[in-house]
């Protein structure tokens, strides 16, 4: 199990603290870390999960408190004693530069060179060493890194991590842009880095993964660790999310209600086709339904959503709302006939980080609430604000800058700007993506109020039982077709991979 | 569709996040000196500083209610460029033929013919010709830049040299002498003691503060700038709006030929040769971002009055162009850099 279990420690905080000018980010963190085990940190967003890391990484200084490396107390004064001590740091945003080949990107900053000419063989050679040691020998080290998939960008950072001979890695939610297959592969690169004696803390929101691939977890709530050190194996799912929220949350859905025998058929879509991602979905929702369409990545869920809103012209077939069918590929007609999107990437689809909130709120009616062509940004603050206590988003301050929120707040954001126009159909692209655990239930709840007040909805999730939790009907979607429709109540997620495996296959 | 009400979700929603009371982040004077009002607030400090410079070294020809019209005559026609520029820079773009599209709206206006049909009805028809040649090739522009898929730097930098060139046949590389009388006598009038050139710098600086800050137009633009691809999935027509504010800023540089043809009296295909780089740089020394996002009027007004109160500082104390240059040049840079350290944007950094 713990495979540290007899080492000696190789990280040790104590009551780390560190304020920003006056704030507290963190109150006091203690985390240990002994070589060769994943230990898991866990936190709702705003927690100081990343502050946390930021000093161990060398890029903010604590306040206060204590760091030992390996027994003795050190100082981490910058990014470059912190690569020197042993820490390699895998951010989201991976700082891989896609012009440079692979070997490139690893040696980038510390070159093998003699009197500035490069040892270009050398380098391909300890590069292809390196990649072996994560069973990734098939990636030339010439190959140029903005042609790699994320996964395997994420393989060229802990490969330049190993050429740092880092003894922690610290992985900031690695899994967030992998699809199910490539998450197990990262799992079976990390297994491998701990069997050489590596550490790692692994940053996540999926619990689910914890499990898996954790030893042991340190939970963080504003900013103070809650628990430190436990045991994955031994702690219940129901005790961490306690700890994580203070509140005890269950991981359900809302009930679901009857729908009513004569609700109209809202979003009728006929025979629709994209050329080469998707072919011949048809399907309605009804008014106060929720349907989801469940699938791997890359089984051409998105895009339908997207084709559906217009944000794509369909090759062939039809969209039509409340009877009237849609002109393909217009955004603003889709809108105007009250279709809603709430986009996979909310940061760079959906909002303008720099506006405040009320105008990204508003950003499809702005020009409703004005008098002719003058604003009226009194009336869209008083909206906002309605909108704000509706939906219980956070901070309550309309002129706050989106891109200051958690990524649950950024999603109401997204509700609250159709919630506004008044959207007859609500498409829902990865709703919690980004989202802490204890805001999915609200997002939860929102999703289910709003089909009950009548909409229809769609949801696209790459986590199944959330699509299964949440809709009324489930479409299996598999290779860009509808393999299957059912109500949510009769499949579970083994049927769903069942039925993409076999329609894969087919 | 605008009959639709809001929607609110009304019941108590499921458990709050804990919300702490929010502080406001930094103290009050932080706050304002990262607004708007506080990166005004350097250009103006920046501005009296010149002046002082300008009082000291040159006194009295410097200090005089004379001096001050010239230098805000000086600014005006860069300053009519800059504030239709300020509004494609907001949106994330650029336009780079503003200069050679003045000089062809001032060649075409002073055509023999256009001047012919002038003296027949009014002196306006060279004004509107002016105009219209501005606003057809920021058409061109919007629409292969919208349409098309051009990147703004190139498709305008394609009409840069096109309608260059076009100026150069149409004029066969002559000067051609304004003689229209009525056009003459209004440039050569003023209002109030004040010449025309400055009323419609000023006239076109309020019309555009009032545009950007105040109106759905502006609204557009400013989320256009700072994030395109979310403006156009929330339902705004981005292209439409990509190419109106083409034509703006085309109208603008029309505006600037007319206003060049009653400076000079004589329209020529060199008017407005390099204007598009000193506009470029009074806007963005002015505060507004180069990628987009942000834009302010009165930062551009200030950034204009700067360039030109430095060259009438250099000129009064005779010095040459090519320091003027070196010093422009060092104040982009110090602007640019100012920029980023004051407008670190909260939003991008966690």
């Amino acid at each position: 199990m713990l495979k540290g279990d007899n080492t000696a420690s190789l990280l040790s905080m104590r009551g780390i603290t560190k304020e920003f000018a006056g704030v507290k980010a963190l109150r006091g963190v203690d985390l240990d870390v002994v070589a060769g085990e994943v230990h898991c940190v866990l936190g709702q967003n705003g927690a100081g999960k990343s502050t946390l890391i930021k000093i161990l990484a060398g890029a903010h200084q604590p306040s206060g408190g204590e760091i030992f490396w390996q027994g003795e107390q050190r100082e981490i004064p910058n990014p470059v004693a912190a690569i020197d001590m042993g820490v390699a740091t895998m951010y989201q945003e991976l700082d891989v530069v896609d012009g440079l080949t692979i070997a490139e990107n690893i040696f980038l900053g510390h070159e093998l060179a003699t009197g500035g000419v490069l040892h270009r063989a050398r380098a391909a050679r300890t590069t292809r060493q390196l990649l072996e040691r994560l069973g990734h020998g098939n990636l030339s080290p010439h190959r140029e890194v903005g042609t790699l998939s994320a996964a395997n960008k994420q393989i060229v950072s802990m490969a330049r991590a190993l050429s740092h001979d880092a003894k922690l890695i610290i992985m900031d939610e690695p899994s967030a842009v992998l699809d199910a297959e490539e998450v197990k592969n990262l799992f079976r690169v990390v297994n491998e880095l701990t069997s050489q004696g590596i550490a790692i803390i692994y940053i996540s929101h999926r619990l689910e993964e914890i499990r898996q691939i954790g030893d042991r977890i340190t939970v963080i709530k504003d900013g103070a660790s809650m628990a430190s050190g436990l045991s994955v194996a031994d702690t219940p799912t129901p005790e961490l999310i306690r700890l994580m929220t203070g509140r005890n949350v269950e991981f359900v859905f809302p009930p679901r209600r009857e729908l009513p025998a004569d609700a109209p058929v809202v979003l009728d879509i006929d025979g629709l086709s994209l050329r080469g991602i998707f072919a011949d979905v048809s399907f309605d929702v009804r008014a106060g339904e929720v349907v989801g369409l469940a699938g791997l990545v890359g089984s051409g869920r998105s895009e339908i959503l997207e084709t559906v809103y217009g944000a794509r012209r369909a090759s062939s077939g039809h969209v039509s709302v409340d009877g009237k069918r849609l002109r393909p590929g217009a955004v603003d007609r889709a809108v105007t006939s009250g279709i809603g999107l709430s986009p996979e990437e909310r940061k760079s689809q959906g909002l303008i980080l720099d506006e405040p909130i009320f105008k990204n709120v508003t950003l499809s009616n702005f020009a409703r609430y004005a008098r002719g062509p003058l604003l009226n940004e009194r009336r869209e603050r008083a909206v906002t604000r309605e909108q704000i206590e509706a939906l219980e988003l956070r901070p309550a301050d309309p002129d706050r800058p989106a891109g200051t929120l958690s990524g649950g707040n950024q999603q109401k954001i997204m509700l609250a700007r159709w919630l506004v126009h008044g959207t007859r159909v609500l498409l829902l692209d990865e709703p919690t993506r980004g989202v802490d655990v204890g805001a999915r239930a609200e997002i939860y709840a929102l999703i289910r109020r709003l089909a009950d007040a009548g909409t229809a909805i769609v949801v696209v999730s790459s986590e199944i039982p959330e699509v299964l939790g949440l809709a009324d009907r489930v479409l299996v979607i598999g290779d860009g077709r509808v393999l299957h429709s059912t109500p949510a109540t009769e499949i579970d997620e083994h049927g769903v991979l069942d039925l993409v495996m076999k329609g894969t296959a087919a | 569709m605008s009959e639709q009400t809001p929607t609110t979700v009304s019941e108590s929603a499921a458990p709050t996040q804990a919300a702490p009371p929010e502080k406001k982040s930094g103290n009050a004077m932080q706050r304002l000196l990262g607004g708007a009002a506080g990166r005004n607030l350097g250009l103006v400090i920046a501005l009296a500083l010149l002046i002082v410079v300008g009082a000291i070294t040159a006194g009295d020809r410097f200090m005089n209610v004379e001096n001050f019209l010239n230098i805000i005559r000086f600014a005006s026609i860069i300053g009519v460029i800059s504030i239709g520029m300020t509004f494609v820079i907001t949106a994330g773009g650029i336009d780079l033929s503003v200069g050679s599209v003045m000089g062809l709206a001032s060649v075409v206006a002073s055509l023999s013919w256009v001047q012919a049909a002038a003296d027949q009805t009014s002196w306006l028809l060279m004004v509107a010709v002016a105009l219209a040649v501005g606003g057809a090739a920021g058409l061109v522009n919007g629409i292969v830049i919208a349409y098309g898929k051009v990147v703004p730097f190139m498709a305008t930098l394609a009409m840069l040299v096109g309608a260059r060139g076009l100026a150069e046949l149409l004029s066969n590389k002559q000067t051609q002498i304004v003689s229209q009388q009525g056009f003459l006598e209004f440039f050569r009038g003023d209002f109030l003691g004040i010449a025309w050139l400055v009323w419609i710098f000023v006239i076109a600086a309020v019309i555009g503060w009032f545009l950007l800050g105040r109106t759905t137009f502006g609204r557009r633009t400013v989320a256009i700038g700072g994030n395109f691809e979310a403006t156009r999935l929330a339902g705004i027509r981005v292209k439409r709006h990509l190419v109106a504010l083409y034509v703006l800023v085309g109208v603008s540089a029309g505006i600037a030929a007319v206003m060049m043809l009653g400076r000079t009296t004589a329209g020529t295909s060199t008017h407005g040769t390099l204007y598009e780089l000193d506009a470029i740089a009074a806007v963005v020394v002015g505060g507004t971002l180069l990628v987009g996002g942000r834009g302010t009027i009165v930062g551009t007004v200030l950034g204009v009055l700067i360039f030109s109160t430095l060259t009438n500082v250099f000129t009064q104390n005779n010095l040459s162009n090519s320091v003027q240059s070196v010093v422009k040049g060092v104040i982009i840079v110090v602007a640019v850099l100012l920029q980023q350290r004051f407008a670190s944007r909260p939003g991008r950094s966690s």
